[in-house]
């Protein structure tokens, strides 16, 4: 699957795009952030706080609780500022 | 129909205003979004947009399809710059045409303040002191309740 961050998240993590292989055990967003944690000191400051991160599924707006297969496209970034 | 562009180049104000007028009705709203010169105290030296090519205009549709449904709306235009911008430039360009007044000033209101809170796009300031990503603001998120 794609893993991508988003503004300081990217900073954090140092790459805006991962690929991996989802865990069997890893079936939720929620799930897969406390794995990514685990990867480097930068993931777990980037997503050590879940309550100010936004994510989407294949570009859709998703929760923690929300479902992950092996093929989807998973982001996490910051609440949005433009305008 | 609806116009959505996301772009790193500038946009003419009036050009976009002359298209929307072909729609024919005799109301259109427009809203520009501009970099300030300065940021909460320090001389703002610029601008840098990033988004999430892709969700960036299906959110931007979705909001559209909403203002369609909820005012008697002839063309909407939503034109978003990312990149590096310089105080003054423009950001955003919002333009709505109907054939009532409130229409097009209430839908223009609505685009913009569902923009600011999910369209993924985020600030980096860049100012003497350094650069720092711009934080969301719960004004923007309250802004929202006045359209439920």
């Amino acid at each position: 699957m794609k893993i991508r961050y988003f503004a300081w998240m990217r900073e954090h993590t140092g790459t805006a795009s991962e690929e991996l292989s989802l865990p069997a055990e890893i079936t939720t967003v929620g799930q897969l952030a406390d794995h990514l944690k685990a990867t480097s000191d930068g993931h777990n400051i980037a997503l050590r706080n879940m309550k100010t991160v936004r994510v989407a599924v294949n570009q859709q707006y998703a929760q923690l609780d929300s479902p992950i297969s092996d093929t989807d496209e998973v982001a996490f970034f910051p609440p949005v500022t433009g305008g | 129909m609806g116009k959505i562009l996301v772009t790193e180049d500038d946009f003419d104000i009036g050009h976009e205003m002359d298209l929307l007028k072909q729609s024919g009705v005799g109301a259109i709203a427009s809203f520009v979004g501009i970099v300030r010169d300065h940021a909460e105290g320090p001389t703002l030296l610029s601008m840098t947009l990033e988004h999430y090519d892709g969700m960036t205009e299906q959110e931007i549709g979705k909001i559209i399809d909403i203002a369609y449904d909820r005012w008697p709306l002839a063309a909407i235009t939503v034109i978003h710059r990312i990149g590096r911008l310089l105080p003054h430039e423009n950001i955003v360009f919002v333009g709505t045409a109907s054939a009532h007044r409130e229409a097009a000033f209430q839908s223009a209101h609505f685009i913009m303040d569902y923009l600011k809170t999910s369209a993924p796009f985020w600030k980096c300031e860049e100012t003497d002191a350094g650069a720092s990503w711009v934080d969301a603001r719960d004004t923007d998120d309250t802004a929202l309740e006045k359209w439920r």
